[in-house]
């Protein structure tokens, strides 16, 4: 007998069962609606029992996929059935075919809220299951005091608490004013006291929710957390039922271990080394075991535990025992782990340090780039993209090329997307670029946007050295048999321009060019048609001296389109045609275009758009009414700092006047609406307003009077600047200390000083990495600039201090970061001359109203700048002899050393790239060390070090310096006398200081040089 | 760059779908609310999509903007859509234990069970898992007022 001795509803789904096609189901299902209509018109001649029976019914139907416009009153009238079975029946179909704006739901609400204070377990249980699943605004206000009473009750089981748990999760979401976060978090950590396992699973979710609001709040939770991780893993006190394959309740492992993610850190030592204890222990004791489902759920909890360590920042040693881990995950055969693994590399990447040792495993991830299953190869790619840069960008770049061609359908726009990215991004060299960029065009040219190929015309036209490379290259392309209509464009134009570079060259007089192009014509559409044309007048106005046939060629297909339809085409002809005939004035008016102004790249500028919006975006489409429901909480905080923020830069502008405020005003709003929800006003107002730039920006120098002209041509750097002289007459210090960094800044800058990448700066809105490449007297580097939360940062600015000796060059830093997004910001480094002084980056923000400004040090230093070099005895003597003494060479007594055992020493030495030379100096005190030091002054320098120890009292000894400059020997000694004495992890002189006047330099020199005279007499 | 920190507050399940392998589907129990029209998109094409891999593949599939974790027991597969983020083995897992928890009161369940008996399965899923949140993981619990109900009738 089926369902509970439904027999209707077993025939009805037997019926279904037998129907043969769609087409069969369709009628019995209408007949079935129909029956069920008629019956419930005269509803008070039906039983409980019928009006149970013909719900359940349309229950199977709607699941089906058919709509069910009626009978959801008498679904919900079932919910005040006195018995269980029929109560039961309303509340779950009510929750499964309504939606929480449903008018009949609010009519229950009376019923509802009597279940859940009433004395009646299971209708508690009902009732609140209900409203964790649907209920709305209204609910929540009126039921939340209820939910939370039910929940801390002592008196009450753990059946109805842990339905109550999630009850009100789902009420909180609706209206987060429904708990009171005072009173709350208190109650919150007694909860989390909770033996019993069901109510703990669900107050974890709840959790949660509160901790990703508001992580202060529930501080005092986070030890609890802890508790409770220990209890799983210890498996202390866990009932056989929540045992899963021997392992404690995997889930509630997850989600605590989730819930303490969103804690920004963990500060306690004590709570900090229990919970790493745990952590190793997971990392340590997963082994792969024959048991799937024990597998799964192990693995399941080993995840977990990684995301977790990324989050607190472990050691690197534990982080390098993740990535060892991650590795192994993704050369194994089992298809789920080697697709996490994957994933969770990706976010490893977000951790600094490590990118190096993901390196490690890029042929692995190729490999994986091949893998059969889709899922796998998303996931590959993602990896590869985000683990890209300049160091591996030409070896990824040529696996996504290469697989473009063998690509599904599916994944080759995201494919090309990417690659145009990454090319576009760490080009090592533009010709380079522009192979890629026409490679992308051949192989998957409908992917290529105009933005791209715009650009690689770009950068041809501001590159001479780039010309003829990609003319020629253009060229080769036309050979093909059937190129891409992009590909015509781009060729086309780029040899009307530079076509006449390869005039030599076999296959490419201008005739011959003429006719390859020419042959294209018929089977590419208009708008491809107007470029062509402008390349004949180019050819025609290259061709000299003049080629008769050429001309009269050239002239036929002009007076062709002389009477084209199209405005564009037909206006082309007719003014090329005029103008050819002008003899000498085609060649001025027809002259090559002129460089381009740099601008950003619309490609980065979109993906950077498209990286942090992606999962919004598609959550548009499908999810646009729930998502204003289920997390009003977000969006009502987005809300709140995007009309807060920019708004102020708007009332600055406003005042001023006429032209410039109107283009301010353009430019201003593409950024503001979106988050505002306006899409359809702004739509097309992005590239207007650039347009809108450029046109009126000349303009307004000449219109309105001088102080309006001032702020116009740069809007956001003008405001700005306004914003940073404020600050900077208030002291800075106390403006900025409302946000607090995270970790030690002046440890960082001495870790940054021996390593070339890591973190330079974290506070709870920003982190700020570094990566560094040094060659010669030249740096690379690249800011990251991250940005930790779900609003934007805004008047973000970076300033470059530098000293007298570097010359330093950051690229444009955006004013605004996007939410949880990074941005990459170049800064070249070039050495001048020797210098100990520190370069220091000015940087602020604003988040909220929190304005920081924050003055940081830059390892640009003298080390640097320095490369080890070995040197032989033989070459080492007549060196050090050929240096006689001052300025050249160096000696000074230095006491109060830092007593170091002499082999710490080298390393230290080695670390700064001062190769320290083993056997040259005969007494096994001493030290030798050898570098190169490169600066634009000085060249490649050779610099030699002697360090006599003295065994008997460590905290001083006798250093010599010598190289073939005076201001170098000088700041090469004070460099290493620096490392000697001080502990680099003391908090030096403020920064601000650092910049000294280049004056100070040369008149402390020669007191030191005294010095070392005296202190020598005194050692001898 | 703590990209962690930021899978704000989501709801973790989604759906869950049960299909059979012609494509109709058993069951279908959504946790945030969507047209009926939606509803039947999506699910043609997640079951599309599933249905087409073979069993040497993973049990991931990545659709719109959820995260298809899946399983497929005989004629059966278990479809959950969860948000991006969510610990998928953990899913996979909880899939494991519907079936288990099915099979100790069916005693060897299968799709003929779960069709004529679907009110049982929806109060079990809905003792698993309320507001896309894992409630319950003891099987003994769950089974609790199915077991009331059958006393009762």
């Amino acid at each position: 007998m089926a369902m509970s001795g439904m027999r209707g509803l077993s025939v009805f789904i037997s019926d279904i069962r037998n129907c043969q096609n769609k087409e069969q189901e369709r009628l019995r299902v209408d007949k079935e609606l129909g029956n069920i209509r008629t019956r419930f018109k005269n509803e008070k001649a039906l039983t409980p029992y019928e009006k149970k029976k013909y719900v359940w019914k349309m229950l199977y139907i709607y699941m089906l996929g058919y709509d069910v416009d009626f009978g959801h009153m008498e679904a919900v009238s079932l919910i005040s059935a006195p018995k269980y079975p029929e109560k039961q029946v309303g509340y779950i179909v009510t929750s499964s075919l309504l939606n929480e704006n449903h008018d009949f739901l609010r009519l229950a609400i009376n019923t509802v809220r009597n279940d859940i204070i009433g004395r009646n377990e299971t209708f508690q249980c009902l009732a609140l299951t209900m409203v964790g699943n649907i209920g709305g605004r209204e609910f929540a206000e009126s039921l939340a005091p209820d939910v939370q009473k039910l929940l801390i009750s002592s008196s009450c089981r753990p059946l109805v608490r842990k339905k109550a748990a999630l009850c009100l999760l789902r009420l909180y979401r609706k209206n987060p004013d429904v708990v009171n976060v005072d009173g709350w978090a208190d109650r919150m950590a007694q909860l989390l006291d909770e033996r019993d396992l069901g109510v703990l699973t669900s107050s974890m979710s709840l959790l949660v929710a509160l901790v990703s609001n508001n992580h202060e709040a529930y501080w005092s939770c986070l030890p609890k957390c802890i508790k409770i991780l220990e209890r799983l893993a210890r498996s202390q006190d866990i009932p056989q039922e929540y045992t899963y394959y021997g392992i404690p309740s995997p889930w509630l492992q997850v989600k605590t271990m989730r819930a303490l993610q969103y804690f920004p850190t963990i500060e306690d030592p004590n709570a900090r080394r229990s919970l790493f204890e745990v952590l190793q222990r997971i990392l340590m004791g997963t082994d792969v075991v024959k048991n799937v489902n024990k597998n799964n759920a192990s693995h399941a909890v080993l995840f977990e535990a990684l995301a977790l360590v990324m989050h607190l920042d472990a050691e690197k040693e534990m982080m390098s025992q993740c990535v060892a881990l991650l590795g192994k995950f993704i050369a194994v055969r089992e298809p789920n782990i080697r697709y996490l693994g994957l994933e969770n590399m990706t976010r490893m990447l977000m951790v600094t340090d490590v990118q190096d040792i993901i390196k490690r495993h890029q042929a692995q991830i190729i490999t994986s780039l091949k893998d059969p299953d889709i899922s796998i190869r998303r996931r590959a790619l993602d990896l590869l993209y985000g683990m890209c840069d300049v160091s591996n960008a030409k070896d990824i770049v040529e696996e996504l090329l290469q697989y473009l061609s063998t690509a599904e359908f599916a994944m080759r726009e995201e494919l090309s997307l990417k690659a145009a990215i990454l090319a576009e991004k760490f080009a090592p060299d533009l010709s380079w670029y522009v192979d890629v960029i026409l490679q992308l065009i051949d192989k998957a040219g409908d992917f290529v946007s105009d933005d791209i190929w715009f650009r690689v015309v770009q950068f041809v036209t501001n590159n001479e050295d780039l010309q003829p490379y990609a003319a020629a290259k253009a060229r080769e392309y036309l050979d093909k048999p059937a190129i891409h209509e992009t590909m015509v464009k781009v060729s086309a134009y780029i040899l009307g321009e530079f076509g006449h570079l390869l005039a030599r060259r076999p296959g490419c007089s201008p005739k011959e060019l003429f006719s390859i192009i020419h042959e294209k014509l018929p089977t590419v559409s208009t708008s491809t048609i107007s470029i062509l044309l402008s390349t004949y007048a180019k050819i025609l106005m290259h061709s000299q001296p003049p080629d008769p046939e050429l001309q009269n060629q050239i002239w036929a297909i002009f007076k062709k389109y002389e009477s084209s339809i199209e405005v564009e085409i037909q206006q082309r002809a007719v003014e090329y045609f005029e103008l050819s005939r002008k003899g000498a004035a085609l060649m001025d008016i027809l002259a090559e275009m002129p460089k381009f102004p740099e601008r950003q790249s619309a490609l980065i500028k979109k993906a950077e758009d498209t990286e942090v919006d992606t999962a919004e975006q598609s959550a548009i489409k499908l999810r646009a009414q729930q998502q204003s429901q289920t997390s009003n909480a977000l969006v009502v905080t987005e809300q709140s700092h995007a009309n807060g923020t920019p708004s102020v830069g708007q009332l600055s502008l406003v005042k001023m006047p006429s032209m410039s405020s109107h283009v301010d005003g353009n430019s201003a709003d593409p950024r503001l609406s979106p988050e505002n929800g306006t899409l359809t006003v702004v739509d097309s107002q992005p590239s207007s307003a650039d347009l809108l730039g450029d046109l009126l920006g000349p303009l307004a120098i000449e219109g309105p009077p001088s102080i309006n002209v001032h702020p116009q041509p740069s809007s956001n750097p003008g405001s700005d600047g306004t914003v940073v002289e404020a600050t900077a007459i208030v002291p800075v210090g106390e403006q900025a200390n409302s946000v607090q960094p995270i970790g030690n800044i002046a440890e960082r800058f001495h870790a940054l000083c021996v390593k070339d990448s890591g973190v330079l700066y974290e506070d709870p809105y920003i982190q700020i990495g570094i990566k560094a490449e040094w060659r010669g007297h030249q740096g690379h580097l690249v800011l990251f600039l991250g940005n930790k939360n779900t609003s934007p940062l805004v008047s973000v600015q970076a300033l470059i201090l530098p000293p007298m000796h570097l010359k330093m060059e950051l690229s444009l830093v955006p004013d605004t970061i996007p939410p949880r997004a990074q941005v990459q910001c170049p800064l070249e480094v070039i050495n001048l001359h020797p210098s100990r002084d520190v370069a220091v980056l000015d940087f602020s923000y604003k988040f909220g109203n929190d304005m920081v400004d924050v003055k940081l040090r830059l390892p640009a230093v003298l080390n640097k700048f320095l490369q080890p070099i070995s040197v032989s005895a033989e070459e080492f003597f007549p060196q050090w002899r050929s240096l006689p003494g001052p300025p050249l060479k160096l000696q000074e007594v230095v006491r109060g050393v830092r007593p170091l055992p002499l082999l710490e020493m080298a390393n230290l030495f080695n670390s700064y790239h001062l190769l320290v030379c083993p056997g040259l100096d005969p007494n096994p005190n001493n030290l030798v060390a050898s570098t190169t030091f490169f600066s634009e002054s000085t060249r490649a320098m050779l610099c030699l070090i002697r360090i006599e120890t003295d065994p008997a009292d460590r905290t001083q000894l006798r250093m010599t310096i010598a190289s073939g400059d005076p201001t170098l020997t000088f700041e090469l000694k004070e460099f290493v006398k620096e490392q000697l004495v001080s502990i680099p992890t003391t908090t030096r002189i403020p920064i601000q200081q650092t910049p000294t006047s280049p004056v100070a330099q040369p008149t402390s020199a020669p007191a030191a040089l005294t010095d070392p005279g005296a202190m020598l007499a005194a050692l001898l | 760059m703590h990209k962690l920190q930021c899978w704000i507050d989501k709801m973790g399940i989604r759906f869950v779908l049960m299909v059979n392998k012609q494509g109709q589907t058993r069951l279908a129990q959504y946790y945030e609310y969507l047209t009926l029209e939606e509803r039947r998109t999506l699910e043609g094409e997640i079951v599309r999509k599933c249905l087409a891999r073979n069993e040497h593949k993973c049990s991931f599939v990545e659709h719109r903007n959820y995260k298809i974790v899946y399983r497929r027991y005989a004629s059966l597969f278990f479809l959950v859509g969860v948000d991006d983020g969510e610990n998928e083995l953990a899913i996979l897992e909880f899939i494991h234990l519907l079936v288990e928890t099915m099979d100790r009161h069916f005693g060897n369940v299968c799709e003929l069970d779960i069709m004529f008996h679907l009110e049982k399965v929806h109060f079990m899923l809905e003792e698993m898992v309320v507001n896309g949140c894992i409630v319950e993981t003891s099987k003994a619990n769950i089974l609790t007022p199915v077991q009331l109900l059958d006393k009762a009738s």
